[in-house]
């Protein structure tokens, strides 16, 4: 054994060649990637997500729209004309109302898409060879999500008047058109896509930015090796949190200054309801995505782990909120996760305040969901976060 | 004479998963003393270090750290104890005088500007205090690691590894530091591989395999091992060694320079065997010489391996 050292039949190592020198690089990455179980993950998961969302949650042209009815008539031919909107898919009725302000109010909080306003003696009117008029509201807020109901309409209208006045009425179908339907595009009546899309691109801008911050600010503290010796310092970890948070906020708070500057002076893009509302709900939403950040970077092992779970979670949020594709237009178990992510609900906050003028009253729902998850996400931020290292 | 305790547990064990790291360790520091804490890679020094400071919770065991309770008085502990971490902790990003000034502000420490600067100019850095604390070579790093802790007036601190790849110069001017904290009053407790800078402590402890194997003073440890010592000089020392090795009352053969140890424990057998193999072998001098710490502590670290591994 002494001599192994000097032992002349030591394989002495020779230039391996391109190819050998490749190989052991290729050997040792494929064993990294194995080890890397989030990277692993994501090379099979963000393929799966992203075929399921394009292929079964996304629908451009959006069925069983929610519709809220006034009718001020109960003859025949009323019910004809709701049994054929109701027919063709697009409109779903969920509610009779009473008188205009509640039919107003439900198109603000958005719990109707459309809204049909049917007048006192429109039947006879009709009858009569007068032309009343029947409205039919849509809210335009997402032109793509109503477009292809309005256009449907017009037809399904017609076609369901010429089954019902047939006989001794059939010379009224014949001066066609017997009423004139009222199609008001509100909020957008141009149908102007800008509308749409700015307001759910301060939601986006701030989901992705936020998020990505606080994701990497744990974990670069643990990476780096400076979270040893922060823990074994007097601060707690709630103020560890708020201390990491609050710089972002006001970060947060720049961005939504130039989006909303840029919204309304480079897109013109109205802002109807207050512009105070809309930087508070967004500064909430801004908070409730730092505490997700956060709470991914308690989880993630590194800086790189951390990044593809802010991408996780920003994909989803992106596609099944309404940002790009009509929220009601997807099946029902996409809309469920959508209404779990923030973005959802600060998208309809954000068009609701600028597009529709609308007040704290008429989205206190979203309001109240934004405020659950900011509290939920830091609570399993806080419980995450070990005080020790064990 | 009866001394403060500093530092004060019994029976402190601490397990990840189904591996025991601590065992059973209990541990008094005298207040005021440079207490070594000296052990092979892997041994537990860094658990205890964590225990003693509260970032990690033991299993078994009780104890305080300037009379605070080690499992339920974590704050105060952490508000008096000064931790410097083996791997340089501070923010490489961050300036010197913006780590320290980091530091006093979150320790309460009144005016941390002026805390600061006072910290720097004791430093010797006045003049780089807007220096990345990145860009300092490791000796300084480490000196301002130590700044940093010492900046809140701890009472305790636990340096792990203080010294570790840093050059002779600062590490003597490092330990120059130690000493002068101790004679303020401050306790020390240090974990070292280094056997110059364990007999600079005041006193030691050893521990391998989470075990508290021997404690006391340099030559307390050097006088309890029972180890005798013989330096062989010559020439083909290397196969003299191998030849010796495993051999009937030779504990150990060591080589240091141009010379090797030969100890063991047995003076009568070593003696025997060291006999036999002057017969053997004429060209090497043979002396007695006194076993060093380093003997010591591999002869314990060959015997815990019996027992534990």
């Amino acid at each position: 054994m002494s001599a192994a050292a000097q032992n002349p039949t030591r394989p002495v190592s020779r230039d391996p060649g391109f190819l050998k020198r490749v190989w052991a690089m290729v050997v040792k990455e494929f064993v990294q990637m194995r080890r890397d179980r989030m990277t692993f993950a994501t090379m099979l998961f963000i393929p799966i997500l992203q075929l399921t969302l394009f292929g079964y949650a996304i629908n451009t042209d959006p069925k069983h729209l929610p519709t809220a009815v006034l009718t001020r008539d109960d003859g025949p031919l009323t019910r004809a004309v709701l049994a054929a909107m109701k027919n063709s898919d697009y409109f779903a009725f969920t509610r009779q109302v009473r008188d205009p302000a509640e039919l107003d109010a439900m198109l603000r909080s958005g719990a109707a898409q459309f809204a049909v306003e049917i007048p006192a003696s429109f039947e006879r009117d009709v009858r009569r060879g007068d032309h009343p008029s029947l409205l039919v509201i849509a809210d335009a807020t997402d032109p793509v999500a109503t477009g292809t109901a309005i256009a449907a309409m017009q037809g399904l209208i017609d076609t369901a008047l010429r089954r019902e006045l047939r006989g001794p009425d059939a010379a009224v179908e014949a001066r066609a058109p017997p009423f004139t339907l009222t199609l008001q595009r509100r909020y957008n009546p141009e149908g102007l896509t800008q509308y749409n899309i700015v307001p759910g691109l301060l939601g986006v801008v701030l989901t992705m930015t936020m998020m990505m911050f606080t994701a990497l600010a744990v974990t670069r503290e643990i990476e780096r090796g400076t979270m040893e010796s922060l823990l074994a310092m007097p601060i707690r970890p709630v103020e560890i949190m708020i201390g990491k948070i609050a710089p972002f906020v006001l970060v947060g708070f720049v961005q939504m200054t130039i989006i909303i500057g840029a919204a309304s002076y480079l897109f013109d893009v109205p802002i109807r309801g207050s512009v105070g509302l809309l930087v508070l709900l967004s500064t909430l939403f801004a908070a409730a995505n730092l505490a997700v950040g956060y709470t991914f970077s308690t989880v993630a092992e590194n800086q790189l782990q951390a990044v593809q779970m802010t991408f996780f979670f920003f994909l989803p949020n992106i596609l099944l909120s309404g940002f790009m594709f009509p929220f009601r237009g997807m099946p029902q178990w996409a809309q469920v996760i959508g209404e779990i992510l923030p973005l959802t609900h600060f998208m309809r906050i954000a068009r609701g305040i600028m597009l529709k003028g609308n007040g704290l009253a008429d989205m206190r729902l979203d309001v109240l969901a934004l405020v659950i998850f900011l509290v939920a996400a830091m609570g399993i931020a806080l419980l995450r976060f070990r005080r020790t290292l064990d | 004479m009866t001394k403060e305790i500093a530092i004060d547990v019994h029976g402190l064990t601490k397990k990840f998963g189904d591996r025991t790291v601590v065992h059973d360790l209990s541990l008094q520091v005298p207040k005021g003393e440079i207490y070594g804490f000296l052990g092979p890679n892997g041994s537990g020094k860094t658990t205890t270090l964590r225990l003693l400071c509260g970032l990690l919770t033991p299993d078994a065991g009780e104890g305080t750290c300037l009379g605070y309770d080690i499992l339920t008085q974590q704050d105060e502990i952490r508000r008096h104890v000064g931790y410097m971490t083996q791997r340089f902790s501070l923010y490489t990003d961050l300036s010197i005088r913006e780590n320290l000034e980091f530091v006093a502000r979150v320790y309460g420490v009144p005016n941390p500007r002026e805390a600061a600067k006072g910290a720097i100019a004791r430093l010797g850095l006045t003049g780089r205090a807007e220096q990345l604390a990145g860009e300092l070579s490791g000796g300084w790093k480490q000196r301002l690691a130590l700044g940093a802790c010492i900046l809140p007036n701890p009472q305790l601190l636990l340096l792990d590894e203080p010294t570790a790849g840093v050059d002779p110069k600062a590490r003597r001017e490092f330990w120059d530091e130690i000493h002068s904290l101790a004679a303020e009053g401050i306790t020390v407790l240090v974990s070292t591989h280094y056997m110059d800078e364990a007999e600079r402590c005041h006193e030691l402890a050893y521990i391998a395999f989470g075990n508290l194997l021997a404690r006391g003073t340099a030559q307390d440890l050097i006088a309890q091992s029972g180890l005798r010592t013989w330096v062989v000089s010559g020439p083909g020392l290397h196969d003299l060694a191998m030849r010796l090795a495993h051999r009937d009352g030779i504990g150990m053969v060591a080589p240091f320079g141009n010379e090797l140890h030969v100890s063991g424990r047995d003076h009568k057998r070593l003696d025997a065997a060291i006999a036999e193999a002057k017969k053997e072998d004429g060209a090497h001098r043979w002396t007695r010489g006194e076993p060093s710490l380093e003997d010591v502590f591999i002869l314990l670290m060959d015997q815990v391996k019996d027992n534990f591994q």
